[in-house]
């Protein structure tokens, strides 16, 4: 797997960029740069993007916000639209819903307080980039660190996320008020994964759990042998 | 040009920061209040005879999310 080409985004403020690289690292192997928000290209020929999780630019505005116009942001949408497989992690999954990459917006938890804990979630399809090492329906249980992980949409909109399939992943007990107990979606092409769980903290037991893991067997299998 | 722009959640968007506050007032012995919206308020220092369409764009592209949030521009008298 060492043709593997991926790439981290760091923004300031980001402090899940080196799990995150670690992760796809002892995953697929290959190479996975590592680039600053401020740069205006990205690599060439990469199979996958990842926006890490963190504070990105302190919060400041709404989570995600500035982050999302930042240079390398216009590079990663041009990728993500041309079908490069992005995935958003927590504070990523902001930044893409800010990027309009992903519909809706996560607003402040339902019960106002930082969730930090592991909790079980629901593999919603099996049918995508990122989830086909998972079986559908298949309870697994990832760590959450957020305080705006709240996901919401219009009813028009959770009804067309549920219709083609775009609900990757869902709460299996209430969390922090997300629509649907939705906790992670797909763009309509399936190339775009944006969650609120934290899959590269979970990939090895020493971490307490390897549930993670299938998320990157999956993408990276699934491109490398593309 | 100072030019105030009020972002306000949607109606129909639950906001959880307007409850907590809500509730703070009740618990303080505040009565009578029937509910809170938590906004934000943003100044913006602009040059003179900047237009309105550029304003109206700044909120859209940055200063307010438009899947949830309202916003109302209003120019300030020197």
């Amino acid at each position: 797997m060492s043709g593997f080409r991926s790439a981290v985004v760091t923004f300031p403020g980001s402090n899940c960029d080196r799990d995150m690289a670690v992760a796809i690292e002892q995953i697929g192997g290959g190479t996975v740069h590592r680039v600053w928000h401020g740069d205006a290209e990205l690599p060439d020929r990469l199979d996958l993007i990842a926006l890490p999780g963190g504070f990105s630019y302190g919060d400041y505005l709404r989570c995600g916000a500035i982050a999302s116009r930042s240079p390398i942001m216009r590079a990663v949408v041009d990728a993500a639209n041309r079908g490069v497989a992005v995935l958003g992690v927590c504070n990523g999954f902001q930044v893409l819903t800010e990027a309009g990459l992903l519909p809706g917006a996560l607003m402040r938890n339902a019960g106002i307080r930082f969730v930090c804990r592991e909790v079980p979630l629901t593999v919603e399809t099996s049918q995508s980039l990122f989830t086909s090492g998972y079986a559908a329906g298949q309870r697994i249980t990832l760590p959450v660190a957020h305080h705006d992980g709240n996901y919401f949409a219009d009813d028009a909109t959770l009804d067309r996320l549920e219709g083609e399939g775009r609900v990757a992943f869902r709460y299996a007990d209430a969390v922090n008020g997300s629509a649907r107990g939705i906790a992670g979606i797909l763009n309509p092409a399936g190339n775009v994964l944006g969650m609120m769980p934290h899959p590269e903290r979970a990939i090895e037991p020493a971490h307490g759990g390897s549930d993670g893991r299938a998320l990157f067997e999956s993408v990276i299998g699934a491109l490398v042998d593309a | 040009m100072k030019v105030r722009v009020s972002v306000s959640l949607k109606n129909g968007v639950l906001d959880p920061q307007g409850r907590a506050i809500h509730h703070a007032l009740e618990g303080l012995g505040f009565e009578g209040v029937r509910d809170v919206r938590a906004g934000r308020l943003i100044e913006l220092d602009v040059a003179d005879g900047t237009s309105d369409a550029a304003l109206d764009e700044m909120c859209r592209k940055l200063l307010a999310n438009m899947v949830i949030e309202n916003y109302r521009v209003e120019k300030v008298a020197a």
